[in-house]
């Protein structure tokens, strides 16, 4: 094999390449300014949003997410977070398929409990049935059950996200093992959705052979949102590199770096 | 004057409104936005000839901030 320190390796999803393998939200942000500059400074190019009811009456002015995450810039995935029932995250992508003039990736989400946020496979399975009939390109978020993410993958979702930890929990890859094996079985990207707290969590997902990260609140829930952002850019990076590096195999014992020939001893 | 659902308020709009005049009155002229009626959606180019009738639920949506 040559060894190269240069790897061109594009994340493609839907047929569309991407140099980034950090997706980011937009969501717990103090301002769309500390948005707009920690997206930059993430450097990712696959951006979620959320589809809420417009604000009757209420400024008209009040700058839109959009005016300053900018669909020419950036590849859009619109989510379906908050909804609990397949009828509802269908409606959503819909409208966001409205709202972003034809833009047909979505992030399905269909969540199963306000406590815990974890999916509700079968809400989820039911939806990304409808929606890959309606013609969109569906990223899905499940969880990390291997059955469950090859089954999504053979129905024809685009992409499939299991989550590492719940949402917003920070809590790093639970199982890394479910991950390994969902990677085992996979032909289109995995990308670990939720659960990442630290840099180093996004590293162990990309060490792990995941294709992506997709993270919110580990960002803006950071004392410096910027500087965190920046960290996950490095992070999976550095997680991306030394998956395609290959690691020593591990020993349970001692293995010198010097060499004892020549010891003066 | 006829009265609709307008995302989940009773709101009153004028008998021959169409979706464009609703969106006019709400100042969401050029703006990024999606409509639904009856959950169904309507796309920009029938605004114009879409018109109202009592008892519509309409839902104006956009993009915010989310994961």
């Amino acid at each position: 094999m040559t060894q190269e320190i240069h790897t061109e390796s594009p994340l493609v999803i839907a047929g569309k390449s991407y140099q980034s393998r950090l997706l980011v939200g937009t969501g717990k942000y103090k301002d769309l300014d500390e948005t707009k500059l920690a997206i930059e400074a993430s450097g990712a190019e696959i951006v979620t949003v959320a589809v809420r009811r417009t604000n009757i009456g209420q400024n008209p002015d009040e700058p839109n997410l959009l005016d300053v995450i900018s669909p020419e810039k950036y590849t859009i995935l619109p989510n379906t977070a908050g909804c609990y029932t397949a009828k509802d995250a269908v409606r959503t992508c819909r409208l966001a398929r409205e709202l972003l003039g034809g833009h047909d990736l979505v992030k399905l989400e269909v969540l199963g409990d306000q406590k815990t946020l974890f999916p509700d496979v079968t809400e989820t399975l039911s939806a990304a049935e409808t929606l890959i009939k309606d013609g969109f390109k569906v990223m899905v978020y499940t969880t990390d059950d291997p059955l469950v993410a090859k089954r999504l993958e053979d129905m024809g979702c685009v992409a499939v996200m299991p989550l590492g930890a719940p949402i917003g929990s920070g809590l790093g890859i639970r199982n890394p093992y479910n991950i390994k094996m969902i990677l085992e079985n996979a032909k289109v990207p995995i990308l670990v959705d939720a659960g990442v707290g630290t840099a180093s969590d996004a590293t162990i997902a990309m060490e792990l052979g995941c294709d992506g990260v997709l993270m919110n609140t580990a960002i803006a829930a950071a004392r410096n949102p910027l500087l965190m952002a920046k960290a996950m850019r490095l992070a999976v990076e550095c997680g991306r590199d030394a998956y395609l590096a290959g690691r020593m195999p591990r020993k349970l014992y001692a293995s010198a770096s010097s060499p004892i020939e020549g010891l003066i001893v | 004057m006829i009265e609709i659902n307008l995302n989940g308020e009773a709101f009153e709009v004028a008998g021959d409104a169409s979706l464009s005049t609703l969106i006019q009155g709400l100042d969401l002229e050029g703006k990024r936005y999606a409509i639904e009626v009856n959950e169904d959606i309507i796309s920009r180019s029938e605004h114009g000839t879409y018109f109202l009738k009592a008892g519509d639920q309409v839902e104006v949506v956009q993009a915010i901030g989310g994961g």
